[in-house]
């Protein structure tokens, strides 16, 4: 056991626990910053399956921007700092059950599967110059589509929280 | 380090993002409940790229993946502001205008 082995482990037990406190934790502030860290290991793992760009990506769209926009999210609709989270007895009993059902069905199926893996690992020297050329041949509609798709959720995101602002105004 | 170890991981994010989205009293709980899931997809499509396909597709569908998540929060947020407006609350429960 080398400690390449000993590091995905402790990753694995990191994201795991991170997400589950993202999940129960009550204040609001410290559920992002636990969505943090679960990002960031997520981020590590991508490191170990040899996806350098894509690690890079992910902590700068997810933790710079998403986390950034989710914090911001918190100050403006709640005031304060400190919300706390009550769970619905009712629903939490339900949705404890549907979740806990998906797990157990998910990873029977992940565990009684035969997975067709190869041995050889995917070997490359980074990345970020396949994923270029990718962009530019078999995936430039997607790309342009995407860029769309940004440009449209942006103008529609303002729009939407200007009408607001204006009906707050004339009320 | 076999790819079910990953599936393993992205299960359980899985089933996390969907408890945080059915139990969740706060909508901005409920968008990181949603930004697990999405985590938990992408981490799929990179394993199963690694391990399986051996080449860029999966990785690029990651990708793409992150775009879509990154509009998605936008427009998440602007429509709880829109909705705090309206509602001076974020309680998916009271915004029930259009209950019969």
């Amino acid at each position: 056991m080398d400690w390449t082995q000993t590091l995905f482990w402790f990753f694995f037990v990191m994201t795991i626990g991170s997400a589950v406190f993202v999940v129960t934790v009550r204040n609001l502030v410290h559920a992002a910053f636990w969505l943090m860290i679960t990002l960031f290991c997520v981020a590590a793992l991508y490191v170990f399956l040899q996806a350098d760009f894509l690690a890079a990506t992910q902590v700068v769209v997810y933790v710079g921007g998403i986390l950034v926009l989710v914090l911001f999210g918190v100050m403006m609709t709640s005031g304060k700092l400190d919300v706390n989270l009550k769970f619905g007895q009712g629903q939490l009993i339900s949705g404890g059950i549907i979740s806990i059902a998906l797990l157990v069905i998910l990873f029977l199926v992940v565990h009684q599967t035969n997975w067709q893996t190869t041995e050889n690992r995917f070997e490359n020297e980074g990345t970020t110059s396949l994923i270029g050329e990718a962009i530019m041949r078999e995936f430039l509609l997607p790309f342009e589509v995407a860029s769309i798709i940004l440009l449209i959720a942006l103008i529609g995101a303002v729009l939407i929280t200007r009408k607001g602002v204006k009906k707050e105004d004339a009320a | 380090m076999q790819l079910e170890h990953y599936l393993y991981i992205s299960i359980i994010l899985f089933s996390l993002g969907v408890f945080a989205v059915l139990t969740r009293r706060n909508a901005i709980s409920i968008l990181m409940g949603v930004e697990l899931i999405l985590n938990s997809c992408n981490l799929n499509f990179v394993a199963f790229s690694s391990f399986i396909t051996r080449d860029i597709t999966g990785q690029m569908v990651a990708l793409f993946g992150i775009v879509l998540a990154a509009a998605e929060a936008a427009v998440f947020l602007s429509i709880i502001l829109s909705i705090y407006n309206e509602f001076s609350s974020i309680n998916p429960d009271q915004t029930d205008t259009l209950k019969g």
